[in-house]
């Protein structure tokens, strides 16, 4: 089912939180809103859940065109998982997923059996067999927070809306549950917006990349067209590591730091080339990361393969040639 | 060889602990068995059967229970008023929530005398109605729920404030209305910290003298609770049946905590 907003605002106080955001999420899709903090992404998620009311006004929200803005968040449907779970604490994993089967109106209400049975789908579903009869303090966080996902996911959501959805989680399992998460979404298919202020799980995970910044959106697209076409420096230096450099001219460019040629100082091309200094280096895996200062005092961060890192034989201290890539 | 610990000062504190509980608890409750043990068992059976005894013993216990569960009511109210919600006057209210802890429980006693005697404020308008609220089993009631309440606030605060509104939006998104939420999650949540305060409010009100003799009217039979009877023992220089009534009392007590010490651990609610 997909979600289209149109012109939503909304104020805190005096606070504008969001401006004026119109956007559409395809049926299926899994997009990611994508901002620093205070950039008004959470807000929009809750505005979608009902969770939140937009100002009064023209703003709509079409749930697969029916306008939702008036209907209750009981009442949306939407599976939403909240940043710290907020799993109900007294009750055991199996109590938490039917939960929003439980509370139906009698008349809706599926059976006891029917409503185990749908438990224990979910529960082999996002692979928590076996923990039927834990109690939310006895899990791990991964474990806590597939319980939130089954829970949103028992009452048959038409949208599932993922508040930062990695954020309280270490390190390790952040990518298992990401990738995990990614292959869950192409198995069930559920359109899914996601909230996040992390570049690298926007760009791995979503199909469509929304860039927020200062209560408006910057940019929407592929995750690919979007890190090589930023339309603002916002984007640019938001979308993962960014050189920042002023051209003799005074102009400023973008570079990232894979766009960047290393060469031997030898093969110095006074035309396009700078000459610069290793400050820094480091490599782990296939990738090294060089810290070089330019000729023009600049500091510069390149990113060359370890192979080639390996071939020059590069040092600290060493002067190297940088290639620039062509100004597009 | 003695096992280490990490956190230090062990000995030394435990110690400490057991020499002052001795001192302040344990050597009086002692002495206090040890004078009641004097008038052997057949005193015991025939103080503690007497009916004046009795009905004070019901009175107690029964107005102390009512009076806690009350509170505990009245408590997760102007709790969660005091914690949800931002109104101007709020510290203020924070402050006097703690007044029954300050005040002198004589001065609360004469006050609520004063204003739910049949001449009184509240009272002439009851009285009215047909209403006796000083010097009735109702009167008893009042003082315990003042004396009782802060302690339910201030047992349910913190939790409270700790408990997160995500929860609450949780079931609202699954589909729960108001009072199911509140009724499946947010009071279940709440119910150890509730307990706690109505045990903690129950155990202050059957101890509680001061305010309450002014109020009642101390009529043997019908207004007159324990602890004023054993006032009145040991104003007859009785004092073994004092010790008896005393002792028996504790003993009561000590088991109703005991009770509802259980009944919380049974309910098996996990802190957090």
């Amino acid at each position: 089912m997909s979600i289209s907003i149109h012109s939503i605002h909304k104020t805190f106080g005096t606070y504008k939180a969001l401006e004026d955001i119109s956007l559409e999420v395809p049926n299926g899709s899994l997009t990611a809103l994508l901002g620093p903090s205070g950039s008004g992404k959470t807000t929009l998620l809750r505005i979608v859940a009902g969770l939140e009311s937009a100002d009064p006004g023209p703003g709509r929200i079409l749930f697969h065109g029916e306008n939702v803005v008036d209907i209750p968040a009981g009442k949306r449907q939407v599976g939403f998982v909240f940043q710290h779970y907020a799993l109900f604490r007294h009750m055991t994993v199996a109590d938490n997923i039917s939960f929003g089967l439980t509370v139906l109106p009698r008349n809706q209400r599926p059976s006891r059996n029917e409503i185990n049975d749908r438990v224990a789908e979910l529960i082999s579903l996002v692979k928590l067999d076996g923990l039927h009869q834990r109690r939310p303090h006895e899990l791990s966080g991964g474990q806590r927070q597939r319980v939130a996902l089954a829970r949103a996911l028992a009452i048959r959501p038409k949208v599932l809306l993922l508040d930062e959805p990695f954020g309280a989680l270490d390190a390790q399992v952040r990518k298992d549950l990401r990738r995990w998460l990614r292959l869950f979404h192409d198995e069930i298919g559920l359109t899914t917006l996601f909230v996040t202020h992390d570049q690298e799980e926007a760009l791995e995970l979503a199909d469509q990349v929304v860039v927020m910044r200062n209560a408006r959106i910057e940019q929407v697209g592929p995750p690919q067209k979007i890190y090589d076409h930023p339309r603002t420096p916002f984007v640019y230096e938001f979308l993962g590591n960014v050189n920042k450099l002023v051209t003799p001219d005074g102009v400023t460019r973008y570079v990232r730091p894979h766009e960047i040629e290393v060469k031997f100082a030898a093969e110095l091309d006074l035309q396009t080339d700078r000459l610069a200094e290793v400050q820094h280096l480091f490599s782990a895996g296939p990738v090294a990361s060089l810290s070089v200062r330019a000729d023009d005092g600049q500091f510069i961060e390149v990113e060359i393969s370890r192979k080639q890192l390996e071939e020059m034989a590069l040092s600290v201290g060493d002067k190297v040639a940088l290639g620039l890539p062509a100004t597009s | 060889m003695s096992k280490r610990r990490v956190i230090p000062g062990f000995g030394l504190s435990l110690g400490f602990t057991v020499i002052y509980l001795s001192l302040l608890i344990l050597i009086p409750l002692a002495a206090l068995f040890l004078k009641a043990a004097g008038v052997g068992w057949r005193g015991w059976l025939e103080l503690l059967t007497n009916e004046r005894v009795l009905a004070a013993a019901k009175l107690t216990f029964g107005a102390s229970a009512c009076a806690a569960a009350l509170s505990t009511v009245t408590g997760l109210l102007v709790t969660w008023v005091l914690v949800r919600y931002r109104f101007p006057g709020r510290r203020l209210m924070d402050a006097m929530i703690d007044l029954p802890f300050a005040l002198p429980t004589a001065v609360a006693g004469i006050t609520l005398t004063a204003i739910y005697a049949p001449n009184g404020w509240i009272g002439a308008y009851l009285d009215r109605i047909g209403i006796k609220a000083a010097y009735s089993p109702l009167g008893i009631f009042l003082a315990l729920t003042f004396i009782g309440f802060p302690f339910v606030v201030r047992t349910m605060q913190p939790v409270l404030e700790d408990f997160t509104r995500d929860t609450e939006e949780a079931a609202a998104t699954l589909g729960a209305g108001r009072w199911t939420t509140f009724r499946r999650v947010v009071l279940p949540a709440l119910m150890p910290a509730l307990i706690t305060g109505f045990t903690l409010a129950f155990a202050r009100a059957i101890g509680e003298y001061g305010s309450v003799i002014f109020i009642s009217g101390n009529l043997p039979y019908k207004t007159e609770i324990l602890p004023l009877l054993i006032v009145s023992k040991l104003e007859e220089f009785n004092v073994p049946a004092a010790a008896v009534i005393a002792s028996g009392m504790l003993i009561i007590s000590f088991a109703l905590l005991f009770c509802i010490n259980l009944l919380q651990r049974w309910l098996n609610w996990q802190p957090r």
